[in-house]
Order: C-alpha cells, then structure tokens, then sequence
C-alpha cells in the first residue's frame, strides 16, 4: 500500500510539472533512490524521442569499455546518469564509486533475422544506486519497441540473429533475473558495478562534440573527480586488436572481464580459488596446473585448468567451448559459443610453455 | 473521516496486507510456477515462509534466492518434487546465498548442476530435503546434491541425497557444521567434508556410494584448514559402486569400495560408527601426496595428524581392492586388504625419534578384530606393515559442535 501511495504521489508530481511546465523545464532523468522503482523503463526518462533509437536525455553519457564482456552477439549500449552536481569518485583498481541516484545503463539488442535484420532490442538493465546500495532492475523490451517493462524474473525470448560469418543462429536469449544480476555484480556479496573501473574505460569515444578520452570527458563534465591523466591511469587491451597489447595482455584482459567478476578473492567463485583478473601474478590461481576442485563434470575428464602449450587439455577452454549448462563457463549470460574469444584463449594457452606433472589414478 | 471511520479503515487495511501477506507465499502448481516462484525468492523480505504444493513441479532455470532468513517449505520429502528433468539454464536447482536460510520438506530432483548450493551463508538449515538423479549413477549427474560452501553454522538432517557424481551431502570451506540422521546412497561420495573447522556428523547411513564417508583437506582453495570432525555413530555399508565421477575430479581418485577417508585433515575423530564390507578399504588414512596431484601452495599441510579411530563395528570388505594403490599392493598385501590402511606419509620434521608426538598421532584402539596396514606409500611399498601396536593409543575427545540456537538469523517463532 505504501507503494501505491507513493506512486500516487509522483503521479500527481508530475502532474503539477505539466500544469507549470516553465516551471519544470524539459522533463530529466527520473531517478529513484529505492522501492518502489517504475514498472516502465520510459519513466526514468533516459532517453528522448523515439525510444528504440536510444537518444539519451540530457546528462546520460553513452561509455563502452576497450573490451567488453561477450553476451551471446548481442550489440549493447552503455550509458551512465548522475543527479546534476555529483560525480563517482576515481578508483585506480576498483569500480568506481558512484554518488545516490547514479544510473547505469545497459541496453542490449540484435538484428533480427526476422525483420530482414532491423534491429530488436531485448532488455536494458539498470543499475541504480540507491540509498541503501545498487538495485539491480532487468527491463524486458515489448516486440513493439515502444517501451520495456520491470520483471525481475523474465521468461527467456526467443531470438533469431545472423553472425557477420553468415552463420544463423536461433538463441533463447535468457534475460537474467534480479538474482542473477547480482550473482555477477558481487564484491563481498555487495551489488558492484563491473563495467565503470579505469582499465575499462581509458579509451577514446566518440561523442556528439569529438573524439575523446571518456576518463577525461567524464572528468570534463563533472562527473569524475580524482582522475589522473589517462596516460597515468591503467588500461586493459582490447582483446581483438593486436594494436592494443600483446596477446598475454588480450588474453589477460579477455578473461578478467568475462571471468573475474566471480573469478576473484572477493567474488561469489572465490570458493574455487580460481581467480582471473588481469592483475593476478601467480600463475597457479590463474589456473596453470590447478587441479579443479569442485568442477565436477566441468573437468570433462581433464587434470588441470591450464596446462602451458596445450589448450586441449585446458578446463578453462574445455569450459568455453560447452553450452551445457553445469559445464559451460560463464554460468549465465551465454547461451552459444564466442568462437573468437575461445580462438583467443587457446591461441594463448598454446603459446605458453611448461608441463603439469600428475599421476592420474586413485586415492 | 470520523475517528470509528478512520479505525475500521485501518483494520480493513491491516485484515487486506496480512492476507495480501499470505497469498504471497502460498504458490500453485502449473505452468506459471517457475516465474511465480522465482519472483517470490526475489521479492521475499526478511522472515518470509515461502510454501510449495504437493506434486511434481518442473522447472526448467536454476532458481536463486539472495534474501537473509527466508524458509522454503514443501508438503514432505516425497511429495513436493521440484524436478529439473528439462532444465535448460542453470546451472544449479537452487543457488542461494543469503544467511539464515531454511529448506524443508521437499526433493529437488535431476538438476544438471548441483541441486541445492548454498554459497558464503552463516545459518544454513536443512531438513528433510531430498536430492536426487533419478536415473541412478551416471557421470553425467550433477555434482553435488545438498552443498553448502564458505558457510557457518550449518545444520543438515533427515536428508537424503542419492545419485550425485561428486558428493551427495557436501560442505566445504565451512564451520560448525552439523550433518545428522540423514540418508547417502549411490554418489560417488556419499558425505563428503571438505576444508571445513568443527563439523558433526553422525546417526547417518551412508551406502552403495563410491566412497561412503570423506574427511578431505585440500590445497589451492581460499579455506584451507580442515579439521576438528567427528563421525560417530554412522551406518557406512557396501560402498562398492563403480566410480562414476569425472576424471580431472577429486572424488573420481576414490576407489570403489571405500567405507571412509581422512585425506590430509588434521584432528579427526571416527567413532562408534558401523562400517562393514567396503570391498577395497573399510577405513583409509592418508596424506595429499597418495592423491598424485601436484602441491602449488605453501601454505598447505598435506600430512593427516591427530586421527583417532576408535570403538568401531569394523567387518568384512577389503575382498575386491580397486584403485592404483590397491592394484599395485594386491602382489604384496593378497586379498583381502586389512580393514584400516594408512599410507604411512608422515611429516619428517615433526618426527621425535621414529614416531610422532602423541597429541598428533594416528591412534587406533577398539575397533574388535579389524585388521590394519601401514602400506608405505612414500617408501613404494618396501617397508608394509601389518603391526597396529604402534598405533595404539588415544586422543582426547573432540568436543561436540553447538550450533547457535535459534539458528543465526533465524526469525523468532522459526522451527
């Protein structure tokens, strides 16, 4: 009942905006700093216009990160919204930190094959930092593409796409509930941004005003104190482009954003001690003649997760190459194969030496 | 409003949220069942009973609750069937991890992950939930059926787990841990109790698993000192069924025919227990070297120290010895193998004279006409030895783990 009280209240709020409209100005970002959060997308107010075209509204920056994690193809679209006046604070290893009312927005889409390749947009997740922490809000696109609604436990979709490869592919394309947002988005069982940390964002973008570093446009614009200058700051490879890094360092930077969000000493796979971030020097906890501990039949019958030299007999890439659910790595969020980022892996693995030293048998 | 108008309001309002309250938790069968209670676990607040019907529920995505003290309750063991036959993500049943959880009275059943997998809580009851591969043994079972990891004050009874390709009832990297009166019969490892500090386990019957029941210690993990087990008082019966673990696993090292193993864990005491016609080793004791796998961690202490097998109803077995060891000592050692075998690997630097100190050594006393074999493992076998006399003696009692009570976080009035 509070709910619908308070959802009374902004509904006449807003109305009074209509009524005195000079008053108001255009209509911003809506921010809300705990429950109850709109059942619509369009009423946080981050985009104008068209609402499938993703035209952000005034004050919401569009980010990408120099590499991104692999979400079964899907195109996504990244944008950040602070309350006018604040900004995150600069970490140089961790997320960000992000002021109350902070928006993170990831909208995720592809070309449908069955619109002669118009695009389709699944979902757009919202991070929002509220009072008492993040709030995870999953938004399911309507077929219309006129707006998406609030459903922390969506169905899974059906998607037909086509790869650049020609290849077609027909996913159920699993929107992850409000759980599974936070089963990734987790340091020490807190919700924590991922994508927002220095390594990731020190690239350039390309805003509507030019070409520019986006540690230092959002430095620029307010909304990043405490940032060196980009060429102080640290920053991962891209993972496909040689130009970036050495291919230790796309590898490295490939497996911290796809792996190391549970992969690491403070994330919900801590229990494997097996930890990916690119910063992680010991090659045993990267997995090199680590024997599995609670794979299971993850291990597809292999000793150790990496053995220097042979990608065959890696768990790490038996684990990328499976779609079966208890087998396949990640958990959640891949439903098909990244055959370029598997390329990768074992490319990597391949060029590595050593040996791993077991006698298989029994106890 | 008038003062009586504004009162009745407010019953009315209060008699509306309390049945609003109820309706919530109360789910039915059918085909919206899996969003509907998903949806629940997630809108859940703080002391909620979210109860499941009686019948078969399929169910085709792991569920996840991350709500502190919420119980799920079923209709019983046997009658609310959460099945997992065509899941399709996963890849657990249910993954929960959140503190002061509760489970009861339900089967989770042919998960293609693990069933029930509860990470990082502190105050884990279990009861009366059943986990099961319904097809019988086969590698291409989910892993662990009730699996608490990184856990504190875990209690597990009356369950049963049947079926799983690494462990039935596992806790790793856990504290004050009760299992109890619960039922493991066809996994590989039956109870397995893995880098885990104080855990109880006893009145439970573990049998036709691989390995019936495991006190493991191992390297590479972030908790890494196991110890302080006792387990009294269980049935392990005829833990002869095929290993059907993956290679590359843990559990997949355990021979056929194991009754029970202390691997590398430190202050461990095996009591009272009735262990009978386990076909390779009725009990077996040893360091992490006798696993093969290479040590990467300096942290880690391979050695068993402070075992005390005692007063057990030890027969039979040791008639059909599987595993590489066994194969190797079968020419040296004949059939059948003695009921109690130990690898003989001890830290030398611990060595005063030719034993270890008494308050770390392995003491075996009153197991009646259980045989025993010190195989040397570290010397190939060169110097066995049948004689159980240097292993006589005692160790003081371990103390009895107390789970706080009510369990942490659970809400007053909570069973």
């Amino acid at each position: 009942m509070r709910g619908g009280l308070r959802r009374a209240r902004d509904v006449s709020l807003a109305a009074a905006c209509l009524v005195a409209l000079s008053a108001c100005g255009t209509r911003g970002v809506r921010t809300h700093l705990g429950e109850p959060y709109p059942a619509k997308l369009s009423a946080w107010h981050l985009f104008v216009g068209n609402p499938a075209a993703l035209k952000p509204n005034a004050g919401v920056i569009p980010y990408d990160l120099n590499t991104p994690l692999f979400s079964d193809y899907a195109t996504k679209y990244r944008f950040v919204w602070m309350p006018p006046g604040t900004s995150a604070t600069y970490s140089d290893t961790d997320a960000f930190t992000f002021p109350a009312g902070a928006i993170l927005a990831k909208t995720f889409a592809y070309p449908d094959a069955d619109r002669g390749g118009r695009q389709r947009i699944i979902e757009t997740r919202l991070l929002v930092r509220g009072t008492s922490g993040w709030a995870t809000l999953p938004y399911v696109w309507n077929r219309e593409q006129t707006d998406a609604t609030l459903d922390v436990a969506a169905d899974p979709t059906t998607v037909h796409w086509v790869h650049p490869s020609g290849k077609r592919y027909n996913i159920d394309y699993v929107v992850p509930n409000t759980n599974q947002c936070k089963g990734c988005h987790d340091v020490s069982k807190t919700v924590t941004p991922i994508g927002p940390k220095a390594r990731n964002l020190n690239k350039d973008f390309d805003y509507p005003e030019g070409r520019f570093n986006q540690l230092a446009y959002w430095t620029k614009i307010g909304y990043l104190k405490g940032a060196p200058p980009p060429a102080q700051a640290p920053k991962l490879a891209v993972w496909n482009d040689p130009a970036s890094g050495s291919l230790d360092a796309r590898a490295r930077a490939y497996l911290e954003i796809n792996c190391a969000h549970c992969h690491n000493p403070r994330g919900p796979a801590n229990t494997t001690g097996l930890y990916l971030l690119a910063a992680q020097t010991d090659p045993m906890r990267m997995g090199f003649c680590k024997v599995p501990v609670s794979a299971g039949q993850g291990s597809g019958n292999l000793l150790f997760d990496v053995v220097g030299g042979k990608p065959e007999e890696s768990i790490l890439v038996h684990r990328m190459e499976s779609v079966t659910p208890k087998i396949m790595m990640p958990e959640l969020g891949r439903s098909v194969v990244h055959q370029e980022g598997l390329a990768l892996i074992r490319e990597w693995i391949a060029a590595m030496h050593g040996s791993c030293v077991a006698r298989p048998g029994t106890l | 409003m008038t003062k009586t108008a504004a009162a009745a309001f407010a019953v009315l309002s209060l008699t509306l949220w309390v049945s609003c309250a109820k309706k919530e938790a109360g789910l039915t069968a059918g085909p919206n069942f899996q969003k509907d209670f998903q949806e629940a676990l997630i809108n859940a607040k703080s002391g909620a009973v979210i109860e499941l019907p009686e019948g078969r529920l399929d169910l085709d995505r792991g569920l996840s609750l991350s709500v502190d003290n919420v119980t799920i309750r079923g209709a019983g063991i046997d009658k609310t069937i959460l099945s997992f036959k065509n899941q399709k993500s996963g890849p657990a049943g249910l993954t929960v991890t959140s503190n002061g959880f509760t489970i009861q009275d339900l089967a989770i059943e042919d998960t293609k992950g693990d069933a029930l997998k509860i990470n990082g809580a502190n105050g884990v009851t279990v009861q009366r939930v059943r986990t099961e591969w319904t097809g019988g043994p086969s590698t291409s079972n989910g892993s662990y059926g009730i699996y608490p990891v990184q856990c504190k004050n875990v209690l597990i009874e009356e369950s049963v787990s049947i079926g799983a390709a690494d462990a039935g009832i596992y806790v790793g990297q856990s504290s004050n841990i009760i299992v109890r009166r619960s039922r493991a019969e066809a996994n590989v490892a039956g109870i397995e109790i893995e880098n885990s500090q104080f855990a109880d386990v006893y009145d439970n019957k573990s049998m036709h698993n691989t390995g019936g029941i495991l006190v493991f210690n191992l390297p590479d993990l972030p908790v890494k000192t196991g110890g302080n087990t006792r387990v009294f008082n269980n049935q392990i019966l005829e833990n002869n069924t095929q290993n059907f673990g993956a290679k590359g696993s843990m559990v997949a090292k355990v021979p056929t025919g194991t009754g029970v193993i202390v691997l590398a864990t430190n202050h461990v005491e095996v009591f009272k227990n009735t262990i009978k016609d386990n076909n390779t080793a009725n009990v077996s004791v040893i360091s992490y070297f006798t696993t093969g796998n290479p040590i990467n961690d300096a942290s880690y202490y391979p050695f068993p120290e402070a075992i005390y097998i005692h007063d057990n109803i030890i027969s039979g077995g040791g008639t059909q010895p599987a595993g590489e060891y066994a194969d190797a000592l079968a020419p040296v050692a004949g059939k059948p193998l003695p009921a109690i075998l130990f690898d003989g690997v001890v830290n030398p630097k611990k060595l005063v004279g030719k034993r270890l100190p008494d308050e770390l050594r392995i003491c075996l006393q009153n197991n009646g006409d259980a045989t025993f074999m010190n195989y040397d493992a570290g010397g190939k076998f060169k110097h066995i030895s049948r004689d159980a006399k240097p292993y006589d003696c005692s160790l003081p009692a371990l103390s009895a783990v107390n789970l706080p009570s009510p369990a942490p976080g659970t809400p007053a009035g909570g069973n």
